[in-house]
């Protein structure tokens, strides 16, 4: 097979270069510039993007010995990555950069490029496995459980999943950085990235302001008391701890957390931690690995990963005439932020993935008697009312 | 991956070095002596590199005196822009901040004048070009009537290193003399395509490289007139004539002055070979893609072009792409653009010659050398039909 690797100049990407050109296939090594600046080390920058990454990957490349080359999609990241992030956020809502690129770059932008210029295959250092089941390819989880990315690629449709490949899925990430230093391969003791790409020095928030500029705002408790004020809505996450911006401490003496954000007052509600559970996750904009699963009869078992690294926490899902779905978790959940991605597994079988819209508890539902979800996106998720 | 034969279409980023320049340069790898030093080996290296130095003034029609080697093109087109700007700046007592250049010009010679701009105080105005890229030599005569006695410089190439254009350098040094304005000029692609007589010509400083010619990379010279005075940019022993310090590179000057002088002496040969083989390369890609255009003076205006350089633009396809995919058949071009962070940058030279930034990033430059064969052209040719098709179709999915 002809196989595009994207190597963003880690340890992980070179490795799973390697792997693919050795395994047989005519790899050709691409570079993906996403930033409109690229910035050099010495001028801070951090994470991916930078002119050093660039020159490690071109490096890595050399040493694996594939053809390399520089593709600019700074234009298509700007829009469909920055910009969606930002307005997330000033929408209250807690994206995810890296399923966005995953979804609108990496699988579709660069795999489409890469199917018309011949390429079969678009080869990521992603720590995920690809296997042929009886209805298709299937996206499943790695079998290094705390590398495992599968998380980020729950977006991946079944024709984006017939075009990927993960030779990383299988192997653990200490093995992963031995191999790189056997091969001869520079950036085997390179430290991951973690940071949204994108923002060079870490300050997300910074980065928010400079966009959105300041929109001070209400801090309140649960009554609507206000415990003190900020500067935008979008330095907060539900779930959030520090930084909260209050006056005084809780009268019990007991930590406050985000529960709630209002974007449009940008009020800010905190309180106590048992008023972050929700067992109920509505979720929007289902992506899902093959066809969507049919729950007319009943709901299905499944198990539901709410965050990237977060624990899988058995559910039950339904998916609505209207294409949402409804998530129904056997235990609660806490700190669930709208935006976040809800990507459901049976097993280690990815289904799909929806993003969280609203959140709810339960026994609200039942009391209020009415299930009515809303189809756009808007914020809801008052938690623990 | 299978190997194939490489077609190397890239001349003008460099060219293989000449068999007698590569036996020279080797058997002179060795030799000890300083050419500074007193004893006999220091003569001996000091009667070489003043060898050297006659030997490339004299294919050039310049005097050996004229004659500084620097560390390649790059650094000759710095020590010009640069040092010829800090010198006159000043002189008679008058502010002379101009700079006077052309926007077609190699990023050695932008940059360097960028840089002044942004640090020395420098006035740099970036001469147009036609929709040739041949500069308008009455925009130049305009900007120096506009502000008479206040340009320090005018750098103009003589070669455009991307499309080929031949610059009217007589006519720019005959403008720039009337008010008194000392000439420049890029000579790095000139030397070995087109006639390049420094005495007749009368430019002020003239810049070229190695390794364009067939020698080494790492090694070039600034030609510049006697009584012209610059500031160096490289302090030190002062070993040539005091504008340019460092040690002399032996080896390297015997190199580049025979690679020269026979870039030169075959130039008229070679230059009618490649003529008829890059007119063979146009005519056989315009079968295979009958929308192809060419850049620059029409073919037959041999005066005006390089005989080995074909910039073709081909609409609709993405240049990058087209690049890769004919690499990945052995046949190597350039996008002849400059790169930043290894990202593809449309073509500053195009888009001065007033084309779309879809022409600008959907060209190719293909340039012959001593080397070139039929076989490179007909290589080429066969990979090309299908390569644009797919580069075709990845600019269309990416408009979806």
């Amino acid at each position: 097979m002809r196989v595009l690797a994207a190597m963003s100049g880690g340890v992980d990407s070179a490795v799973a270069a390697a792997r693919a050109a050795e395994a047989g296939h005519d790899v050709t090594g691409i570079h993906l510039a996403l930033s409109r600046n690229p910035q050099s080390y010495r001028t801070g920058a951090r994470g991916c993007c930078t002119v050093e990454d660039a020159g490690d990957a071109r490096r890595a490349a050399d040493v694996i010995g594939i053809p390399f080359y520089v593709w600019d999609l700074s234009e298509r990241f700007h829009a469909d990555v920055v910009e969606d992030f930002v307005a997330e956020y000033a929408a209250g809502r807690t994206p995810n950069p890296c399923i966005r690129c995953n979804e609108t770059i990496k699988f579709a932008a660069v795999l489409d490029r890469a199917l018309a210029l011949g390429f079969d295959a678009v080869a990521t250092g992603h720590y995920a496995r690809v296997v042929d089941g009886p209805g298709g390819r299937e996206l499943h989880r790695a079998a290094d459980p705390a590398k495992d990315q599968s998380y980020v690629l729950g977006v991946l449709e079944a024709d984006q999943l017939a075009h990927a490949m993960f030779p990383l899925g299988p192997t653990p990430k200490a093995q992963v950085r031995a191999e790189a230093a056997c091969r001869g391969l520079t950036v085997a003791a390179k430290p991951d990235s973690h940071d949204v790409c994108f923002i060079a020095d870490g300050d997300t928030t910074g980065f928010l302001c400079e966009r959105l500029g300041t929109q001070p705002g209400d801090v309140v408790d649960r009554s609507g008391t206000r415990l003190g004020g900020h500067d935008g809505a979008y330095g907060f996450t539900v779930g959030q701890r520090k930084r909260l911006r209050v006056d005084a401490p809780a009268p019990d003496g007991r930590p406050r957390y985000v529960l709630d954000i209002e974007p449009v007052s940008g009020t800010v509600t905190v309180g106590p931690h048992d008023a972050l559970a929700v067992d109920v996750v509505d979720g929007v904009l289902a992506r899902w690995c093959g066809p969507a699963p049919d729950t007319s009869a009943g709901s299905l078992r499944c198990a539901v990963q709410l965050r990237a690294h977060g624990e899988s926490l058995p559910a039950r899902l339904a998916v609505l005439p209207d294409g949402a779905v409804r998530l129904t978790l056997a235990r609660p959940a806490y700190g669930v932020a709208p935006g976040q991605a809800a990507v459901v597994y049976a097993g280690t079988r990815v289904v799909g993935s929806a993003t969280v819209d609203r959140t709810h508890r339960a026994r609200d539902i039942a009391a209020v008697g009415a299930t009515t979800m809303s189809r756009h996106r808007s914020r809801e998720g008052r938690p623990g009312r | 991956m299978p190997h194939q034969r490489t077609h190397y279409l890239d001349h003008a980023a460099t060219t293989p070095m000449v068999d007698a320049v590569a036996a020279e340069l080797q058997a002179r790898l060795r030799d000890v002596g300083n050419a500074s030093s007193l004893h006999a080996s220091g003569r001996r290296a000091h009667r070489l590199v003043e060898e050297s130095r006659e030997q490339l003034a004299a294919a050039l029609g310049a005097r050996p005196s004229e004659v500084v080697f620097t560390g390649g093109g790059t650094e000759a087109d710095n020590l010009a822009v640069k040092g010829l700007w800090w010198a006159r700046r000043h002189v008679d007592e008058r502010a002379r901040p101009r700079l006077l250049t052309t926007a077609v010009e190699h990023h050695a010679v932008l940059d360097p004048a960028q840089w002044l701009a942004a640090h020395e105080g420098a006035e740099v105005e970036l001469l147009p070009v036609d929709d040739a890229g041949v500069v308008r030599v009455d925009a130049l005569e305009e900007a120096l009537e506009r502000g008479r006695d206040n340009v320090a410089l005018v750098s103009c190439m003589w070669l455009n290193n991307e499309i080929g254009t031949v610059q009217p350098v007589a006519a720019v040094v005959a403008a720039a003399h009337a008010y008194g304005v000392p000439v420049h000029t890029d000579g790095v692609q000139a030397i070995g395509q087109v006639p390049v007589d420094w005495g007749a010509v009368g430019v002020d400083a003239l810049s070229l490289s190695g390794h364009k010619v067939g020698g080494p990379t790492g090694v070039g010279a600034l030609l510049a007139r006697r009584d012209l005075t610059i500031v160096p940019l490289l302090h030190g022993g002062g070993q040539e004539r005091d504008v340019r310090s460092g040690t002399a590179d032996v080896a390297g000057v015997r190199a580049l002055a025979l690679a020269v002088e026979l870039a030169v002496r075959r130039r008229e040969q070679q230059a009618a070979r490649l003529r008829s083989l890059r007119d063979a390369l146009v005519a056989r890609v315009r079968e295979t893609v009958p929308d192809v255009e060419l850049n620059g003076p029409p073919l037959g205006a041999d005066d005006l072009r390089s005989p080995a350089i074909a910039h073709l633009t081909f609409p609709g396809c993405d240049g990058d792409a087209l690049l890769m995919l004919l690499d990945a058949q052995g046949v190597e071009c350039s996008t002849g653009s400059a790169c930043t962070a290894g990202v593809p940058q449309p073509s500053h030279v195009l888009l001065a010659m007033g084309r779309d930034e879809g022409a600008a990033s959907g060209s190719l430059r293909f340039s012959l050398g001593h080397d070139s064969t039929p076989a490179d052209v007909h290589a080429l040719v066969a990979a090309l039909g299908a390569a644009v098709e797919r580069a075709r179709a990845a600019v269309a999915v990416g408009r979806r």
